[in-house]
């Protein structure tokens, strides 16, 4: 089951790291990742694969909403299927 | 990356900020099999069968809601018109038929169950008298049953002698239900036309065509419709409707991929999606708003019903388009109490009863949420369902009343029901009579079918 995470906010140091970090500790593998900074602004978007999660997706999403307190980033994680519904024919 | 960041950037928005969600998973079914002449038995059968059935459907909804992200608000049940099953027990009031529904709704969990309800579009059997005359005790005494009465049909016409009835009903469950303002009359919608597979509540019921056990799915986001609509303000109207259709689109495939999943899970087949903007109170999420961003300085002003005819339209081709099985009422909901920006414009006096008649000739439903002077006779609230059902029989659609005459409230007085159901103003309602042209009873013809002009 794969899922997009996006990561919005501003830039410093460790923002990958952190995102990545909670992922992998989740068992949670990257597919993908795209990054861009503009005007001082982080975005990343990263495919994932939620097939070998160890966590319930509540402890995921309560994790990831701190790591993005913590990091100064809002962290959102949709499952790829609702995109695909609402994107493409 | 298989998707652009403007459309994963699009989708975030939709759930986070302009309160995109599915209103509702519905769950129909039928209790035919439930019926007995012994009541006692029937009501055994029929709390058994709806809690073996939806046992797992708040559990299910929720996993749903967690894996995908998308908020599913509730979760709710419709059943097959109690009148007709209860009629086989030789019982003189149905009050405990709903009090087991209530049971049942408590026990699964669901906030609401649709379907204490009776369909006399042609004439009254035993069974819809009884039930009809339980109505304002049933409702009063229960919490989350809701009712409906199906008054007219464009193949059987009005039945005048239930449309002056309901008058009777609605005040008398008002008054049952005064200390809470009324309340009770928002679990009641006399219907035209009513529809069998609807899932939104307080009109759902599981018609008589409809297969064991169903799911429907209601989706609602007037917040993202007029989201959309922000950047093509000054467009001309071909744009709107285009951009509202491909908006509509766009929430009916997420709403489908729900329905599916839960279907699966369940095990129960998927019917119908029902993408109806459906406002509630709060802000960001009003259908009046939607009239203001196409241009016009309140709903109600002149212009409202093209407004709503094109909205209306649009949200019904966008949701065709995008799932294999639209049914339920599929358009725009105009309820008053529950829209924060109808409340505004009723209190600027932008809106009133009889601009909102003439917008339902256009929409789904009809007189919706309008709380009422207390003192209003029966006969008027009669004159108001008639008018609705005739819009309802005459263009062949679905119309409905859901009026609230608040008790010792008069005009500009204000009214809280609280969560979903909001609040509002009593509005004006004319006082000038209808009692003897109600009171004649019998039955309006259906109209003509050809001849058209």
């Amino acid at each position: 089951m794969d899922a997009i995470v996006t990561v919005v906010g501003k830039d410093q140091v460790g923002i990958i790291a952190g995102v990545t970090h909670e992922l992998s500790q989740a068992g949670i593998n990257i597919l993908t990742i795209s990054q861009t900074i503009l005007d001082e602004y982080f975005t990343m978007i990263m495919k994932v694969d939620l097939g070998g999660m160890i966590l319930a997706r509540q402890e995921l999403n309560a994790r990831l909403e701190y790591a993005g307190q913590r990091l100064g980033v809002q962290i959102t994680l949709i499952h790829e299927e609702v995109l695909k519904a609402m994107h493409r024919i | 990356m298989i998707y652009t960041q403007n459309e994963i950037e699009e989708s975030i928005r939709m759930f986070r900020s302009q309160r995109l969600d599915i209103r509702t998973i519905t769950m129909g079914i039928s209790l035919r099999d439930c019926a007995s002449d012994s009541g006692e038995t029937a009501r055994r059968r029929i709390y058994d069968k709806i809690c073996r059935l939806a046992e797992h459907l708040v559990r299910v909804g929720e996993e749903i809601s967690l894996e995908y992200g998308i908020p599913i608000i509730n979760k709710r049940i419709s059943v097959t018109p109690m009148a007709l099953i209860a009629e086989a027990s030789s019982e003189r009031n149905y009050t405990a038929f709903a009090k087991t529904l209530d049971h049942a709704a408590k026990t699964v969990g669901v906030n609401f169950l649709g379907g204490f309800s009776a369909l006399v579009q042609k004439g009254y059997t035993r069974g819809d008298r009884t039930l009809i005359r339980s109505i304002p005790q049933a409702l009063a005494e229960t919490d989350r049953v809701c009712a409906s009465v199906n008054v007219g049909s464009t193949s059987a016409g009005i039945n005048m002698d239930a449309v002056r009835q309901m008058g009777y009903v609605v005040k008398a469950l008002a008054h049952r239900t005064a200390s809470a303002g009324g309340l009770g009359c928002a679990k009641l919608v006399i219907f035209a036309n009513a529809v069998e597979d609807n899932p939104f509540m307080a009109g759902a019921f599981h018609g008589t065509g409809e297969p064991e056990c169903v799911i429907n799915v209601g989706l609602s986001g007037p917040g993202v419709i007029k989201s959309a609509l922000e950047s093509v303000r000054g467009e001309r109207f071909d744009v709107v409707a285009e951009t509202i259709k491909k908006t509509a689109f766009k929430i009916t495939r997420m709403g489908e991929l729900v329905a599916r999943e839960a279907s699966r899970r369940l095990g129960v087949p998927f019917g119908i999606i029902d993408l109806s903007l459906a406002p509630t109170p709060a802000v960001g999420d009003s259908v009046a708003r939607i009239f203001q961003e196409l241009g016009l300085e309140m709903v109600g002003a002149p212009g409202s019903t093209a407004a709503l005819a094109l909205l209306n339209d649009a949200v019904k081709k966008g949701g065709i388009m995008a799932s294999s099985h639209v049914g339920g009422l599929s358009g725009a909901f105009i309820p008053v109490t529950e829209d924060e920006g109808m409340v505004e414009a009723v209190r600027a006096g932008a809106l009133t009863i009889e601009k909102l008649e003439a917008m339902t000739c256009v929409c789904s439903v009809g007189l919706d949420m309008i709380a009422i002077p207390g003192d209003t006779p029966a006969s008027t609230i009669s004159g108001l369902i008639a008018d609705e059902a005739a819009i309802g029989v005459t263009n062949h659609k679905t119309t409905a009343v859901r009026l609230i005459p608040v008790p010792g409230k008069t005009e500009g007085d204000w009214v809280e029901f609280g969560g979903l159901l909001g609040g509002g103003p009593i509005m004006a309602v004319s006082a000038f009579g209808s009692s003897a042209f109600i009171d004649r009873g019998g039955r309006i013809p259906a109209p003509v079918h050809s001849f058209k002009n």
